[in-house]
């Protein structure tokens, strides 16, 4: 038995990849900027000397680091509806792509945090600076640069895992292929689609991260 | 009607998560075979099978799981495999985590430096005994952490397989919210397993991580 691959069908249905692509890379961005924003204000959390605050952030990085994703997409999407908080598909999938980038970025941020001289603390705070101001100005930006490869890599992933979004029937580039393998029956192709421009997207955004490392860390000593 | 207890989801809970950590383990000594077969290969330094294997690293690593999931289970049938999701399940899941394994053991065989490969050859050693007695020891201690901690993620990735209609305990959740319709407790409840699978794989890698470091 042969089985001939049949793309050319493909081809009318190339607005619905082009539209479930555009909402992939929507996703992507607005969940990596929340995500590491979020990732880096709990960062500060878990240095602090507020031990609450810390209990709190440690807890968040473990249950989220240690539970998959599409669980925690469920919950965001089926389970929080239950308690009176209504979300849109697409509110949800965006939620609960922030809250685990979020969860990861504190990991990877906090390790480039630890990986600061004490003295830069001391020398800022000697020089009259907040707590605050010297996590932010001084310790933050270097920090960066240090876990930059680990975050680019984080983020990587997160526009990997917006594939799963697709379960709760977000229109993403996952569900514009079982949409169509759906009304083609051409299942195989449809994925093989998907799959490449999947690839391709985190080849161009690994060439985009690089792009911006180049631009922005001066710092060659690190 | 029937009623379900709390405990009653919990059990049917816990009885799926059996297929979770199994289909885990099998992902984990598949995955683990495989990519062990990768890292000889590619230590060997032909430049062929170096490109070969970087390009599967990339494929696989570049495309969500849950693609390679449809495409296993789809692309077998094609070829006149009738494949069930749990044959599919395992497959995938071996052949993602082949390309994990394969860069983390990679990375420590490359951390070693390189001037002992050379010590070595002036030793005159083959380069079998140079893997069996220099490198592999040296890299074998070094790669335990993140091997353990990769394998945290094969746990979670199972959950994907509940997409392809296999039984683990994602799909066990949906399928008793589908029952009772308390979606928040019963995913708190799959959350809640999970975790205590995960965790003490998190803690495990975590200290033989501290470990490691203390006696480099």
């Amino acid at each position: 038995m042969s089985y001939q691959l049949d793309f050319p069908s493909l081809v009318p249905f190339l607005p619905q990849f082009a539209a479930g692509l555009w909402t992939t890379i929507e996703l992507t961005v607005i969940s990596t900027l929340g995500g590491l924003l979020l990732g880096t204000v709990c960062a500060q959390g878990r240095i602090s000397k507020d031990t609450w605050l810390r209990t709190i952030c440690s807890c968040y990085v473990e249950v989220i680091r240690n539970t998959p994703f599409i669980v925690q997409l469920f919950f965001i999407f089926f389970g929080l509806p239950a308690l009176g908080f209504k979300l849109s598909a697409w509110e949800a999938g965006v939620i609960a792509m922030v809250i685990n980038l979020g969860a990861y970025s504190t990991e990877i941020i906090r390790a480039g945090i630890d990986a600061a001289p004490k003295g830069q603390w001391e020398a800022g705070q000697t020089l009259g600076l907040t707590r605050r101001q010297v996590f932010w100005h001084i310790i933050l930006p270097p920090a960066y640069q240090r876990v930059y490869p680990a975050i680019a890599s984080q983020c990587i992933i997160v526009m990997l895992g917006s594939s799963v979004v697709s379960q709760i029937s977000v229109e993403e580039l996952t569900f514009s292929a079982n949409f169509i393998q759906s009304r083609t029956f051409l299942s195989f192709e449809s994925y093989i689609v998907a799959a490449l421009v999947y690839l391709l997207l985190a080849i161009l955004m690994r060439q985009a991260f690089a792009l911006v490392k180049r631009c922005t860390f001066k710092n060659p000593s690190l | 009607m029937m009623q379900f207890t709390d405990w009653d989801i919990l059990r049917n809970l816990l009885l799926a998560a059996r297929w979770t950590i199994l289909l885990s383990l099998l992902a984990f000594i598949g995955g683990g075979l495989f990519g062990l077969l990768l890292t000889i290969l590619r230590s060997m330094r032909n430049t062929l099978i170096t490109r070969l294997i970087q390009g599967y690293v990339e494929v696989f690593q570049g495309i969500p799981l849950l693609m390679q999931l449809f495409l296993t289970f789809f692309g077998f049938s094609l070829i006149g495999f009738e494949v069930d999701a749990w044959t599919a399940a395992v497959i995938s899941l071996t052949l993602f985590s082949s390309a994990f394994f394969h860069d983390i053991w990679r990375g420590c065989i490359e951390a070693l430096p390189k001037g002992q490969w050379e010590a070595c050859r002036t030793l005159g050693l083959s380069y079998l005994q140079t893997m069996r007695y220099v490198i592999v020891p040296q890299a074998m201690r070094m790669s335990i952490a993140p091997t353990v901690g990769f394998s945290v993620q094969i746990v979670k990735g199972t959950a994907l397989a509940s997409v392809i209609g296999f039984v683990e305990l994602t799909k066990a959740g949906t399928m008793i919210n589908n029952a009772v319709f308390q979606p928040f407790k019963v995913f708190a409840f799959v959350a809640l397993l999970y975790f205590l699978i995960c965790f003490p794989l998190s803690l495990l890698a975590r200290y033989l991580e501290k470990k490691n470091h203390v006696a480099r």
